[in-house]
């Protein structure tokens, strides 16, 4: 059985939602999802300590996306936009969700599996001295981004990035990475 | 030499570099996906002052959020005051960060280690 789009989707919506988006990842489009959820957590007074880390948390995952998303598989091209993402901010009794999901190269999955795996098995010390040596030695790249998202999120957030990667067909797969923010910190 | 001034935006933050008075502030939130665009003035503007600077330079660094494509562009900007700090000039720099903001704090406690130049961490009480 080959992987949906549509299902995906649907089975994202569990817990309160407080954002569901697919289409294209734009920069109007991550300024709107920014407002959106930032009004809805001054709705919901929760403590600005977790506020701010959802916000935080929320921008590099939408940059992440924004930097990183490949083209879409053929098939595909005629009902999705390009740059096609999505995004899932949802609120699971005590605790914070936000999914993303997008197409990615067959090529790439390795590298990105590593690297994922190479940070869930550090400490805090050691994502700190993971972050210092990539802010310090690493150039930035023409994108903007350097690698530091997604170990900035796990430093964040303290918890382990949670993903999948679907096959879609030979070409491609469709990278799914859920990340968690604890309402009780720390 | 004449001031940096930009005004802040919801992505980016506000600027106010001045080569008179030797304040140098960067406050509000800084998450545009292109920063690289964003800092090459503020980088560039403290090359220039770097051959002439104030007696002393007070850096005000107030971020309420920053992105990591923007980290890397503030180090630039630490970088270029360690420069006026290592040729004797007087620098300080004061880390504000808002009250139980452990984030902030320890993104200034990571700055602090690689840039050798001490920071005043203050809180912001509300």
């Amino acid at each position: 059985m080959s992987f949906n789009i549509e299902d995906y989707y649907t089975d994202q919506n569990g817990g309160e939602i407080l954002l569901a988006y697919k289409g294209s990842i734009t920069t109007e489009l991550i300024n709107n999802v920014l407002d959106t959820v930032e009004s809805k957590l001054q709705d919901f007074n929760e403590a600005s300590k977790i506020r701010k880390k959802v916000y935080n948390v929320l921008v590099e995952s939408l940059q992440n996306l924004f930097h990183h998303i490949d083209d879409l598989p053929e098939k595909f091209r005629e009902t999705y936009e390009s740059h096609f993402g999505i995004l899932v901010v949802s609120k699971e009794k005590t605790q914070y969700k936000i999914s993303t999901g997008n197409f990615i190269r067959s090529e790439k999955v390795q590298y990105l599996k590593e690297k994922i795996d190479k940070i869930n098995s550090l400490s805090k010390e050691e994502l700190k001295e993971m972050y210092k040596f990539i802010l310090n030695h690493q150039k930035i790249s023409e994108k903007g981004g350097g690698g530091l998202g997604l170990v900035d999120i796990a430093r964040k957030t303290g918890n382990k990035l949670d993903y999948v990667f679907d096959k879609f067909d030979e070409e491609f797969y469709f990278f799914n990475l859920d990340v968690y923010i604890d309402e009780s910190n720390n | 030499m004449e001031p940096l001034i930009i005004e802040g935006t919801p992505k980016t933050p506000t600027v106010k570099f001045d080569a008179e008075t030797g304040v140098v502030e960067i406050k509000g939130r800084s998450i545009p996906e292109n920063s690289v665009e964003f800092y090459k003035p503020l980088v560039d503007w403290l090359e220039e002052y770097k051959a002439s600077p104030a007696s002393k330079t007070q850096v005000n660094i107030q971020l309420e959020y920053f992105n990591t494509s923007s980290s890397k562009c503030i180090l630039d900007v630490f970088k270029k005051l360690e420069a006026i700090h290592k040729a004797k000039h007087d620098v300080e720099i004061n880390w504000y960060y808002e009250e139980d903001d452990e984030d902030m704090l320890e993104a200034g406690e990571d700055y602090e280690s690689i840039i050798r130049i001490p920071f005043k961490m203050i809180e912001i009480v509300e």
